[in-house]
């Protein structure tokens, strides 16, 4: 049994990873405002984009010269999987939810024969599928030393990225992320960035513009403002991938940080009593040594 | 039909504006164009350059320099993705022609074609910025 000495050393053991746990908990919990914030104000660009791109993209695909960016090479033979997770740890599942999906896709595309590069943003997502996919890992993207993402950020890895697909690095790319839903819920999604995917970027629920029988006039015309956009779409689609991380980052690691905070507290409950416990044990042997000492006289 | 023009500019970061006018005079690739209420549909690209916002007619403008995106005349009005924008007030010309002289050093400096290709855009919207400005 525990000495009462060692139980007073685990309790306040426990005691300060609470406090550390409770701090963390609060700084999520301010730092996530501010990422829902961004995350949300980036939305309506992001919306207007795919809407513009849906509608341009459906008419052009079909024709000869489409850009290869909307079309694809016509092979799927080499496929890029951008995994985006975070830099620092202490957020719960956040990571290991995005390298789990991430990983899975990566079995799947082994099996089938292909080819895979994979380039990392944020440290977690290298260490996470180092073990596994050490040879695939072209390069990694260390986010830490920037404090709120901006679209310049993105931009430059978007850039990247489309200077390997101009030089022919590979044919498809895939985009992981974890989509922001509340502070509780993270969706890890899977998201594929080159070529544009036209069929599910249809959005249900918002008919297309009604033009009344008017048709649109393009300037210069369809295919120069599709060379315009295409690369654009990249950048920010890339960005709302960074944004919603941040947020899901944030919210994760609140939820994970109010568990801990939780169960540090009831393990405390459960270490004092054991000391009153043992402390008590302790007083009644005495007494008994006592009694029986006086009884003896 | 409304008697005023709705629009909106959009940035990547965030909804800039949404509000209505008399009329907008957009920078298009092909050439400036003014934009009114009931406009036919188009979709334009634009050129770095400065768009002008009359709030009612024969107000004075508001102006917004963009570095590039797309404006999109639609039966709910006008849509512009912008790329980047920057308030004219904002700029300082004495930095401005530093960053220039820079960047023109950067692109005699730029290892592919890639970089070069960079730099030069940003050259394009910044000597666009410098015409106004001064």
């Amino acid at each position: 049994m525990a000495s009462l000495k060692d139980l007073k050393n685990r309790i306040s053991s426990v005691k300060s990873t609470q406090k550390i746990t409770k701090a963390k908990k609060m700084v999520a919990a301010s730092k996530l405002r501010r990422a829902q914030e961004a995350a949300e104000a980036a939305r309506p660009y992001a919306v207007r984009m795919e809407k513009v791109l849906t509608g341009l993209g459906t008419a052009v695909a079909d024709q000869p010269g489409a850009s290869p960016l909307l079309v694809g090479t016509g092979k799927d033979d080499v496929e890029l999987v951008i995994v985006a997770a975070s830099d620092k740890g202490l957020c719960g599942g956040f990571n290991t939810n995005i390298v789990k999906l991430a990983r899975q896709h990566l079995r799947e595309i082994l099996a089938a024969g292909k080819e895979v590069k994979i380039l990392c943003v944020g440290r977690k997502s290298t260490a996470l599928l180092r073990r596994e996919f050490r040879e695939y890992i072209i390069d990694n993207k260390d986010m830490s030393h920037i404090k709120r993402v901006g679209f310049a950020d993105a931009q430059s890895i978007a850039t990247e990225v489309l200077a390997k697909f101009e030089r022919n690095e590979f044919d498809v790319a895939t985009l992981f992320y974890s989509k922001f839903q509340s502070a509780l819920t993270q969706v890890p999604t899977k998201q594929q960035l080159i070529p544009v995917p036209l069929n599910n970027a249809a959005n249900d629920d918002e008919p297309a513009d009604d033009l009344g029988g008017a048709v649109y006039e393009y300037e210069p015309d369809e295919a120069a403002i599709l060379e315009d956009l295409l690369p654009r779409n990249v950048a920010v689609q890339v960005y709302r991938a960074l944004l919603e991380n941040a947020a899901s980052e944030q919210g994760a690691s609140m939820t994970a940080m109010e568990n801990a905070t939780k169960n540090a507290g009831e393990l405390i409950d459960r270490l004092t009593i054991t000391y009153n416990r043992t402390r008590q044990a302790a007083i009644t042997n005495e007494l008994i040594e006592i009694i029986s000492g006086a009884e003896a006289l | 039909m409304s008697d005023t023009l709705h629009y909106e500019i959009v940035s990547p970061e965030r909804l800039l504006k949404d509000a209505e006018a008399a009329m907008i005079v957009v920078p298009g690739t092909d050439g400036d164009f003014g934009v009114l209420p009931n406009h036919a549909p188009m979709m334009s690209t634009i050129r770095p350059g400065v768009v002008e916002i009359y709030e009612t007619d024969g107000s004075e403008a508001d102006r917004l320099f963009l570095k590039g995106g797309l404006a999109q005349v639609g039966p709910n009005g006008l849509t512009i993705l912008a790329e980047e924008t920057l308030s004219l007030d904002d700029v300082d010309t004495d930095d401005l022609a530093k960053t220039i002289q820079n960047t023109i050093e950067d692109i005699e400096d730029a290892k592919d074609d890639v970089e070069r290709a960079r730099f030069e855009k940003e050259l394009a919207w910044m000597s666009a910025l410098q015409e106004i400005v001064a």
